[in-house]
């Protein structure tokens, strides 16, 4: 058997500590519980594997030792709740063998996390804590915030599951669609976070991105039949397969149509696009289906050389019947310069109220510059590096606006 | 069971509904009692005069001070609320919604801390 190390235990634990918490949460009635039961197993590994090697099936391991210890727990403090819990454990019969189960636990964890009924930056902090395996030091360090504040939107948000009865289970089929929502739009929101990178923190930042994935991939997997959320996972396997030609060597923002593409991941882009071709025969288009769409269409660039825009403003034209809002009339707006001419775009940018968004100011500039309005562009240049929170973003628009000036 | 507080926003002072209007929402709101009441769900409610109405009493160093309400300043206050049983959150927000959509106010679903006489 091979042996393990305190890494490799750790890595294993991150990898199974949702599903592990999922089941937990349901035979124990409290997230709380499940989750030092987790921790009391994780203890116990670290104790054995480095001797025994990892056992055949680790995350039938986590469960089975986690709930053992719970029981242990119980009968040592013997509080007639705890010995009401013993009994609950004694009586629950094992299920973790059962895929259908799991797979239940897993999304009713996933809803709960995500109900509507928490603020969003709890809703993001819980999901990488109890599905993501975070620490709360790591989920603090991500997001920019000190620990201790992070600790205590975890700490509030789990008293708010547990004191406002925020139910533990899947939602029914009307509140469904709506529900789903709020998990994609919560993940989307998770990969952005580590999309937007500051250098300072790059590769926690990194790790937001991966976890995103994983969980979209989770998602997807346990609602095969929602499109939507196949959609996602495409979308950000596609924006993120160009991850390593986003910032030049210089530091510098690339933006896409001058990014090196012998840099981009080809496993990611064939993924994507092999989802989104199979989204389109589904034939239930959703945003985020269409958003990968885009970048499917933006990805083929790398075969054949070409960004084929008009498809692209096909796409953005549908986009826009979903989702009727400024900001993807702005984006719209670029795949119009494309096919119509900056002139065109700049009409349409000019009609949008959307001064405090940087993008917004970044995209007038280069329309302005390419009509070769000088003055305004450098305007322009200068408000959205007014608003950029990042440092390669702040360092092409400064390139750009020295070389209009 | 668990206990929830539901209750119903109102704008200050004027703009209320005009009298037919506020009877149809009435009639609405007694409907949503009714079907709490034959669910078991009910436990108390009641609508409450304008907040200029409140009065605010304190006691400090053992002395009482009394001064005009309300004690929180704001363009809405609590109007009336409504105490129901509900088996967990998702139940009572349907409710809250249900409120919200008879009265067109926004309405603040909040748990007991303790659960109540059953």
């Amino acid at each position: 058997m091979p042996t393990a190390t305190n890494a490799q235990i750790e890595q294993i634990f991150r990898e199974h500590y949702g599903r592990a918490v999922a089941v937990l949460t349901r035979s124990f009635g409290s997230i709380d519980a499940a989750e030092e039961a987790v921790q009391d197993a994780f203890s116990t590994a670290l104790e054995r594997w480095p001797a025994t090697g990892l056992p055949p099936s680790p995350a039938g391991w986590i469960i089975t030792t986690a709930r053992n210890r719970a029981i242990d727990r119980a009968r040592r403090e013997a509080s007639r709740a705890d010995r009401h819990l013993a009994a609950t454990l004694l009586d629950t019969p094992d299920v973790e063998s059962q895929e259908h189960a799991v797979r239940d636990d897993h999304l009713r964890l996933i809803f709960t996390c995500c109900h509507p009924a928490l603020a969003t930056s709890a809703q993001i902090a819980l999901t990488l804590r109890l599905l993501g395996g975070l620490t709360t030091a790591e989920i603090a360090r991500a997001f920019l915030v000190p620990e201790a504040t992070m600790a205590q939107r975890i700490v509030r948000a789990k008293g708010k599951i547990r004191d406002a009865g925020i139910p533990y289970r899947i939602p029914p089929e009307d509140q469904l669609p709506l529900r789903l929502r709020a998990v994609r739009a919560t993940l989307y929101l998770i990969f952005n976070e580590g999309h937007s990178a500051s250098e300072t923190s790059q590769l926690i930042r990194t790790e937001l991105c991966d976890e995103a994935i994983r969980l979209a991939r989770l998602l997807a997997l346990l609602m095969p039949d929602d499109a939507e959320s196949w959609g996602l996972l495409a979308l950000l396997l596609l924006i993120d397969a160009r991850r390593a030609s986003r910032v030049g060597a210089d530091g510098c923002l690339v933006i896409l149509s001058e990014q090196d593409r012998s840099l981009w991941d080809r496993v990611k882009i064939a993924e994507g696009q092999t989802i989104v071709r199979e989204c389109l025969e589904a034939n239930q288009p959703g945003p985020y289906q269409i958003q990968a769409a885009i970048n499917a269409v933006h990805s083929d660039a790398l075969f054949t050389g070409a960004i084929d825009w008009p498809q692209i403003l096909v796409l953005y034209n549908q986009l826009i019947t979903f989702e009727p809002t400024p900001v993807v009339a702005l984006n719209r707006a670029v795949a119009v310069a494309e096919v119509e001419g900056p002139g065109a775009a700049l009409i349409l940018v000019d009609e949008l109220q959307l001064g405090e968004y940087r993008m917004f100011h970044a995209i007038r500039a280069d329309l302005l510059r390419r009509l070769d309005r000088r003055s305004e562009a450098v305007a322009a240049y200068e408000a959205a590096i007014a608003l950029t929170k990042t440092d390669a973003e702040r360092a092409f628009l400064q390139r750009r606006a020295a070389e209009v000036k | 069971m668990k206990q929830y507080l539901i209750s119903l926003y109102q704008p200050d002072g004027p703009g209320r509904p005009d009298p037919e209007a506020l009877g149809r929402i009435m009639r609405d709101v007694y409907a949503i009692r009714d079907e709490l009441k034959a669910q078991g769900a009910w436990v108390f409610a009641g609508g409450l005069h304008d907040a200029s109405t409140a009065t605010v009493v304190r006691v400090r160093n053992g002395e009482t001070l009394i001064t005009d309400g309300p004690f929180a300043e704001g363009k809405e206050h609590i109007g009336g609320f409504t105490i129901l049983r509900a088996p967990d959150l998702d139940a009572a927000l349907e409710w809250g919604r249900r409120y919200a959509a008879a009265t067109t106010l926004p309405v603040e679903v909040r748990p007991f801390r303790e659960e109540g006489p059953s």
